[in-house]
């Protein structure tokens, strides 16, 4: 239910990332979001082409890259993706993980843009 | 035309994360310790909150609370019965508190006059995992007539929290309410969390509860 919001914070951040492109309109905006990071790409995709309207970034496709949930386990040192998110523990040796590597990541990795020509003179 | 690529690598929620981060500070410089409680609808916080403060202003401490819901001040009107400062935060839809809201609503208040500051979260178990309010320790509440397998269904919620806590102990019976499971279920989700089985009716675990909200304050203080 919180993407309207989540849209919304992306247009602006891209809208004051593209102050230093004159002119120029977004065609495609990346995020990468964590497994954990409570967010719906269905809802994100409804809610985007609500919130773009009017704005530089009108008709531009968003892109969702899900990240897995990594862990760190104190105990046997193993890295590694956890099961499922039903269960926080090592897949090595089954000791409760304490500490995520990722999985909670909520950003926009880059945007495409078109930038117009440089104006010839005739 | 030519297009091109911008990498941004930019946090979406940045500009609530940087007001959280200001906050937590103030919060520290201050002494004060805050609780972010967050729920579904209905488990009741109000209730549990309403006894935490009670208990807590009887023993001398000084309390204050934020209570956020999309309408209505009755939360904020139930909780000054206490006779703790406290003030509503209405979102009029939004489905989560953010770190902007509780700034603005902190507005007057000294804070370094404060032992605790207690914020209610908009009862919803999604949206306020993704938002830092600034708190030290977040509070998932779970009530016994909500189902056992709650924290397997909201992972992203339990897994944030720094404590849970079980509402409504009273009516563990009646709901034929399976205690083994749930705490396997929290502790399948956040390993190693202390859990607390609480009744704001009878009064129930609220000893261990209030022990644990005075140790994570001295741990604050020494931090």
């Amino acid at each position: 239910m919180h993407e309207l919001s989540i849209v919304g914070s992306i247009v602006d951040s891209v809208t004051e990332s593209l102050a230093v492109y004159h002119g120029a309109r977004v065609t495609e905006v990346r995020l990468r979001v964590g497994a954990l990071a409570a967010v719906v790409e269905d809802s994100l995709q409804f809610c985007y082409g609500i919130a773009t309207e009017g704005t530089l970034l009108e008709g531009s496709k968003l892109v969702v890259q899900i990240l897995p949930v990594i862990m760190h386990c104190g105990a046997c040192g193993a890295d590694g993706e956890i099961a499922s998110l039903q269960s926080f523990r090592c897949p090595h040796c089954g000791e409760p993980v304490s500490e995520l590597r990722q999985g909670r990541e909520l950003e926009i990795e880059s945007i495409e843009i078109e930038e117009a020509e440089e104006a010839v003179e005739p | 035309m030519t297009t091109r690529i911008v990498e941004l690598r930019k946090g979406i929620l940045k500009k609530n994360d940087e007001l959280a981060a200001g906050l937590r500070q103030r919060f520290a410089s201050a002494g004060v310790l805050v609780l972010n409680l967050v729920s579904s609808p209905g488990t009741g916080k109000t209730a549990f909150l309403e006894r935490t403060l009670n208990a807590l202003r009887e023993g001398g401490a000084r309390v204050a609370a934020l209570v956020g819901d999309l309408e209505t001040d009755n939360d904020a009107r139930r909780l000054e019965a206490s006779g703790a400062p406290v003030r509503q935060i209405n979102t009029h839809g939004i489905c989560h508190l953010e770190a902007e809201m509780v700034s603005k609503h902190l507005e007057g208040w000294d804070l370094a006059g404060l032992d605790y500051l207690f914020i209610e979260n908009v009862g919803n178990l999604v949206c306020p995992s993704s938002y830092d309010l600034g708190e030290k320790v977040r509070v998932a509440l779970l009530s016994v007539t909500e189902g056992e397998d709650k924290p397997l269904k909201y992972p992203t919620l339990f897994n944030s929290a720094d404590a849970a806590v079980i509402t409504k102990i009273d009516l563990a019976e009646p709901c034929e309410f399976d205690r083994e499971a749930a705490l396997k279920n929290i502790r399948a989700i956040r390993p190693g969390i202390r859990v607390f089985e609480t009744s704001a009716k009878s009064g129930a675990g609220m000893t261990e509860w209030l022990e644990y909200l005075k140790e994570q304050r001295v741990s604050h203080a020494g931090s």
